[in-house]
């Protein structure tokens, strides 16, 4: 198929950057988005020119390390990551747009690689279960419920990708920063440190820089791990829970 | 009380104050329509000047509508706040953005529409309250006491096209953002549910469908009627 590219191209942080225009002729529809990108940079480098910098590690769809704004939408037409975007979601002779995740907390090191680092220090700031937690324990020694396990489980599936961020018109961690305190607010080990880590960790997402949350929904809508608008809403509840009663000044 | 600023000017402070006072604004638009009925008595306004002084002398009605006040200040001086921060969380834009394909108009546009009521919120003080408080508008006596005139007033002001026809685009305007709006307030109280959103969802759009409309066809009959 014949795909007409216009991808972002930006030297350093400092560069203003602007989008190029590239042909490509011969491009397979079973090949993945990134695959393209290998053949684009291929032809590139045989030209002489720079490769485009992109983002990309498992490839497999868990690490989350793709980040492409593709035809004005976080990873593309479909709800999934970059890598598992394949080129016959598209039609012979398309022109897509390619650009890097856009928000103030996350800023561009180079074309379409931009600095994800603020979502580890959200993270570092209570993302975590400091208490010992002993050994390995016998199969439900600890009573968990179904229902919570799986609701922890579904907001563990977050891969910190940054698609909410991108997606949201306000550049909003929330749903980010909802699964990371849901997986661990919901479950009897991480209760323990649950004020403290609620309350440090909306404060650094504030300090980074990210918006507000308007509920547009549009995060969830474009997260590939399909992380639900509930944890915003637990987020809410934890935050002003903690605020009301924590022993933090 | 440092905790208490803290967590009241966080992203979630925030919004919790725009969930909180918007909720109020809801409840406040339900007493605000019940009242407007007044206007279709066929009683020359008796029925609605008596219901206006009874709304500017009560004692109790004073103190809540000075609530109120704060509370449009609130909801609107926090709004235009937050929608600065957020634009300044992407200072620079994408080129292509498909808004449409994961998000409702309205939801994106909450900033947009609260600014066209804002304006309709401006005439419509200057129009009936202002005139009310401070404006010099005749006065009618019914058993023997004095009413100031608002009816007259509303009347002749419903009878100029344009007015009704600014009134109707700014509750087009109110519909879209208690759209939103009216869900929107329960999930940042963290009021979220799978047994109760539908129930949410369903009050909250009929909420935004029928108020506004029923506001907008009391200035429509009485335009009518003065024609």
């Amino acid at each position: 198929m014949k795909i007409t590219l216009k991808v972002w191209r930006q030297k350093n942080d400092k560069d203003k950057g602007s989008l190029v225009t590239y042909q490509l002729d011969d491009i397979s529809e079973d090949m993945s988005f990134l695959e393209m990108f290998d053949v684009l940079n291929n032809q590139l480098e045989r030209k002489g020119e720079a490769p485009i910098a992109f983002d990309h590690d498992c490839r497999e769809g868990i690490c989350g390390a793709c980040s492409m704004y593709i035809n004005g939408k976080p990873h593309g037409p479909k709800q999934t990551t970059t890598c598992q975007l394949h080129m016959r979601s598209f039609k012979d002779g398309d022109t897509i747009v390619v650009e890097p995740w856009r928000a103030k907390a996350f800023p561009v090191i180079k074309d379409l690689v931009v600095d994800r680092s603020a979502f580890d220090r959200v993270i570092s700031s209570g993302g975590y279960v400091s208490v010992n937690t002993g050994g390995i324990p016998d199969a439900n020694e600890i009573p968990i419920p179904k229902k919570i396990a799986d609701e922890a489980f579904d907001a563990a599936t977050c891969i910190g990708c940054g698609a909410c961020v991108a997606a949201c018109k306000n550049a909003s961690a929330m749903l980010f920063v909802s699964a990371k305190v849901s997986q661990l607010a919901l479950l009897p080990q991480g209760k323990v440190e649950g004020k403290t880590r609620v309350e440090n960790m909306v404060a650094q997402m504030d300090e980074e820089g990210f918006g507000a949350c308007t509920n547009t929904g549009a995060c969830s809508a474009e997260c590939p791990k399909g992380i639900s608008l509930e944890n915003i809403a637990r987020l809410n509840r934890e935050y002003f829970g903690a605020k009301a009663k924590s022993d933090n000044q | 009380m440092s905790w208490f600023t803290n967590a009241i000017s966080s992203s979630l402070g925030r919004k919790l104050l725009m969930a909180l006072t918007g909720l109020f604004l809801i409840v406040f638009l339900v007493v605000h329509l019940i009242g407007n009925f007044q206007l279709l008595h066929h009683d020359g306004g008796e029925a609605f000047n008596i219901y206006a002084k009874f709304m500017t002398s009560n004692p109790l009605i004073k103190t809540t509508s000075y609530l109120l006040y704060a509370t449009f200040i609130i909801h609107i001086v926090w709004g235009i706040g937050l929608v600065m921060s957020n634009k300044k969380a992407r200072p620079v834009g994408y080129n292509v953005t498909k808004g449409s394909t994961n998000s409702t108009w309205s939801s994106r546009n909450m900033g947009l529409l609260g600014t066209i009521i804002f304006i309709f919120l401006v005439i419509h003080l200057k129009n009936f309250w202002y005139e009310m408080h401070w404006g010099g508008i005749p006065t009618v006596a019914y058993a023997g006491e004095s009413y100031n005139d608002l009816y007259t007033v509303t009347a002749t002001a419903f009878s100029e096209w344009w007015i009704v026809a600014i009134y109707t685009v700014s509750m087009i305007a109110l519909m879209f953002h208690l759209y939103h709006g009216f869900s929107s307030a329960f999930q940042t109280l963290g009021l979220n549910h799978p047994k109760y959103n539908p129930l949410i969802k369903g009050v909250g759009y009929g909420f935004a469908i029928i108020v506004p409309a029923l506001f907008a066809v009391i200035p429509i009959i009485m335009f009518y009627q003065s024609i």
